[in-house]
């Protein structure tokens, strides 16, 4: 067995990785606003940026310090970078809808130039958006005075060149593109190609691509809507393009199979090139077996030979050349299985977690409830499960693992399923691409923890 | 919502799961950003499972009740009697008076959009034309709400069954029965008075009309595909919202819909009653394969083992009936 080396870890590779807790962002009051509620958390492709977006449609960007021999202690702390409004409530009077400014997902472009782009999107539009840095400010205009009022022609008497002064930091984002329109059911995700030209985005039945320039056109890859909606069985949940293929893309169903597409065969992707299915163990058989079984989210391994999809109760790697069963399954939280009944009763059971790889992929990490969060290392088969609590808030305080009591004695620092908190869930988390930082989202604050340093 | 820490319990009863389902369909309605298609669906399919679970457990019932009282009572099951001809159950051809298809109708109404309340209801008495039909089974009662709901619309196929299923087999000792039961309809706010197997309608005096199917059932069933019309007397709707999410108006996108039409109309559906034939396929073409699925599985039914949590693949096929309930909104 190949010995992994962990990003940024002691040399051996074999001892675990300790997490300790970097920063928290947010308001620490108990009254948490419906609108600050984290919905999507995204690294850039350096990890120097970090971008969350809310429910009241705005998103967050937090920047990573750079080491300073003044400030030594305050390396890798992230600091709020640009915050704006994304999006805003719309109301399509045609259909009587409100459509929500809550922002789904956020996904990074590669950086190209000085500015970032990013594209956000709610359920029904998708935006590019533009951040830049402005440091310098042109002065001496011939035409208007320094504050800025046009100065009378007569009175300039002389001509001079502006010259560039340096002035405070300001950091602006503007919207460049708006791709709007094309989306009937509620966007559930979106990826940007390898090509860095086009990305998709998918709702409920259909798949679009766009290019990145164009936003009066998209072309539909994906069409799974039934002539008669009678018919209807499953619906798409996640879709995302492979890492380095630009003509591959998977997209996972509610019935907890996942297709893999190949845009060079046809136009068209109806017809999928590789069908991923785990057939049902019957004795399994219950309620709700069609709920937990819907894929809330699907993730390339960055070496693109894997893919990762979370279900209710497990997240599940796939290699990519097998298409019967998954290679592994770790089961998150499976001490819920019998408490299903209540999790529909109050919602619960229609979560979407999401999972993420670390940047070798060696590690997988998925969130659950009661604040608690897990990762999963695949080749040691060891797992932990950690909680993101103001009560383990101190600067480089070292996480300690949690566990969940299933049988009927309780250990000392062991909790109970039926005194963990279900308003409390982890849907989104994000690790650094290079590093291991973690960014994990609880409610309306972001925690980030970083590996122990010795 | 959970508050806090609760004790995780759960009475896994089918009929309390069917009334959850249909209760967080119908706030889904009113969620803001639009009904979410994916828990629509998923919680489509708890309503079926539930359902069938509900409707074994009934047979059961009825069997056991069969075996007590070998001397036909009304309207009880005998699963190993033959079952009535495929796909077009005599017992509907031979539709009640049109006094009755009234009742039928106002009742439809109530089945189509009342939901979970009306399982509630132990609407016992049967038109006698159907007691004298004893080795039907389960079927007359199932395929009678079935008739009465699915052209009641979208919306009334859900529940159609299930109000089938409480209300025949409610009590063994039908005729006589003369309990009383009141229904609110949390869409129309129609209170439904149910006593001897007759519906009264109350209509509140903020509902600017009674909640009457039946427009649908003088009308050939929508050929699969098409788009679907709206019955004349019905408020014209976009094409676009049909083609569109579901639920996007409120009413969009299912088959034949009827919220709303006079009272007049149920004059007009009492004389038509001898198209009958049409309202066979009508029925036919809502619950699609389901209803094919449904009328093998009787016969089957005494031999399966009831297990609440076997869902035959022929059962799983009637999705369509559920999916319709979430269209319709």
């Amino acid at each position: 067995m190949a010995v992994v080396a962990k990003a940024g870890g002691d040399g051996g590779g074999s001892n675990e990785v300790q997490w300790c807790f970097l920063q928290v962002k947010g308001a620490i009051d108990e009254d948490v606003a419906e609108a600050d509620i984290i919905s999507t958390v995204e690294f850039n492709y350096t990890g120097d940026l970090l971008a969350t977006g809310d429910k009241g449609g705005r998103v967050v960007i937090f920047q990573r310090e750079q080491e300073t021999k003044s400030r030594p202690l305050s390396r890798g702390e992230y600091n709020v970078y640009s915050t704006f409004q994304s999006h805003e409530p719309e109301f399509d009077y045609l259909k009587s809808l409100e459509i929500e400014e809550k922002i789904n997902k956020i996904r990074w472009l590669p950086q190209q130039n000085a500015a970032h782009f990013l594209l956000s999107t709610n359920d029904k539009t998708i935006k590019l958006w533009k951040i830049s840095e402005r440091d310098k400010r042109a002065e001496g205009y011939n035409l208007k005075d320094e504050d800025g009022r046009l100065r009378e022609p007569f009175r300039v008497t002389e001509l001079r060149v502006p010259t560039l002064k340096p002035m405070d930091l300001m950091v602006e984002a503007s919207p460049r593109r708006t791709f709007a329109n094309a989306h009937t059911y509620h966007i559930n995700s979106i990826s940007v190609n390898s090509d860095y030209a086009t990305y998709l985005s998918a709702d409920d039945l259909r798949i679009n691509l766009w290019h990145l320039e164009v936003t009066n056109r998209s072309f539909n890859i994906v069409d799974i809507k039934p002539a008669n909606m009678e018919e209807l069985t499953e619906v798409i949940t996640a879709a995302e393009f492979h890492p380095h293929h630009c003509n591959v893309f998977v997209y996972s169903s509610s019935k907890g199979t996942i297709r893999l597409c190949d845009m060079r065969s046809s136009a068209l992707c109806d017809q999928h090139s590789k069908f991923f299915e785990e057939p049902e163990d019957p004795s399994s058989r219950s309620f709700f077996s069609e709920i937990i079984s819907s894929i809330s989210d699907v993730k390339f391994s960055h070496s693109g030979r894997y893919m990762m999809t979370r279900d209710y109760l497990s997240v599940k790697v796939w290699d990519l050349n097998m298409e019967n069963r998954p290679v592994e399954t770790y089961q998150v939280h499976e001490y819920l299985r019998s408490k299903l009944c209540s999790l529909y009763e109050n919602d619960c059971i229609f979560d979407k977690f999401e999972c993420c790889w670390n940047g070798t992929d060696s590690t997988i990490m998925t969130g659950s409830y009661n604040n608690f969060f897990r990762t999963f290392e695949r080749e040691t088969h060891r797992d932990i499960t950690l909680e993101a609590s103001r009560e383990s808030s101190k600067p480089r305080a070292i996480l300690k693992p949690r566990k969940v009591c299933t049988t009927g004695k309780r250990k000392k620092d062991e909790i109970t399923v039926d005194s963990l908190d279900f308003n409390k869930k982890i849907l989104h988390t994000a690790w650094h691409p290079m590093e291991n930082i973690i960014a994990v989202a609880a409610t309306n604050n972001l925690y980030l923890f970083q590996e122990k340093v010795n | 919502m959970l508050r806090g820490r609760r004790r995780m319990e759960c009475t896994l009863d089918a009929q309390s799961l069917i009334s959850i389902s249909l209760r967080k369909i119908h706030s889904s309605r009113t969620q803001r950003g639009g009904i979410k298609l994916h828990k629509n669906l998923l919680v489509s399919y708890v309503l079926r499972n539930a359902r069938q679970l509900y409707l074994s457990e009934r047979y059961a019932e009825l069997y056991r009740r069969q075996q007590h009282y070998p001397d036909g009572a009304p309207l009880l099951a005998m699963p190993t009697c033959p079952p009535p001809a495929a796909a077009a159950p005599p017992e509907l051809a031979a539709l009640p008076l049109p006094a009755d298809t009234q009742d039928r109708e106002a009742r439809s109404c109530g089945a189509a959009r009342g939901g979970a309340e009306l399982l509630e209801a132990p609407v016992c008495a049967v038109p006698p034309e159907l007691q004298r039909a004893p080795c039907r089974d389960s079927s007359p009662g199932f395929y009678r709400a079935a008739g009465s709901a699915g052209p009641g619309g979208g919306g009334g196929a859900a529940p159609g069954p299930l109000y089938a299923a409480g209300c025949d087999f409610g009590s063994g000792g039908a005729p006589h029965c003369s309990s009383r039961t009141t229904v609110l309809d949390l869409d129309t706010h129609v209170v439904t008075t149910v006593e001897n197997g007759y519906l009264h309608q109350d209509c509140c005096s903020q509902c600017p009309c009674c909640c009457q199917p039946a427009p649908g059932l003088a009308s050939p069933p929508p050929a699969p595909g098409t788009k679907r019309k709206y019955y004349p007397g019905q408020e014209e709707e976009e094409e676009g919202v049909e083609e569109g999410e579901p639920g996007g108006g409120g009413v969009a996108g299912g088959p034949p819909f009827a919220p709303c039409t006079k009272r007049a109309r149920f004059e007009e559906y009492s004389a038509e009653h001898p198209q009958d034939s049409s309202n066979i396929s009508n029925l036919i073409s809502i619950f699609g394969s389901g209803f094919t699925g449904l009328v093998s599985r009787q016969q089957a039914d005494s031999e399966q083992p009831l297990n609440g949590q076997l869902c035959s693949k022929q059962a799983l096929a009637s999705l369509g009936a559920w999916t319709r309930a979430i269209v319709a909104f």
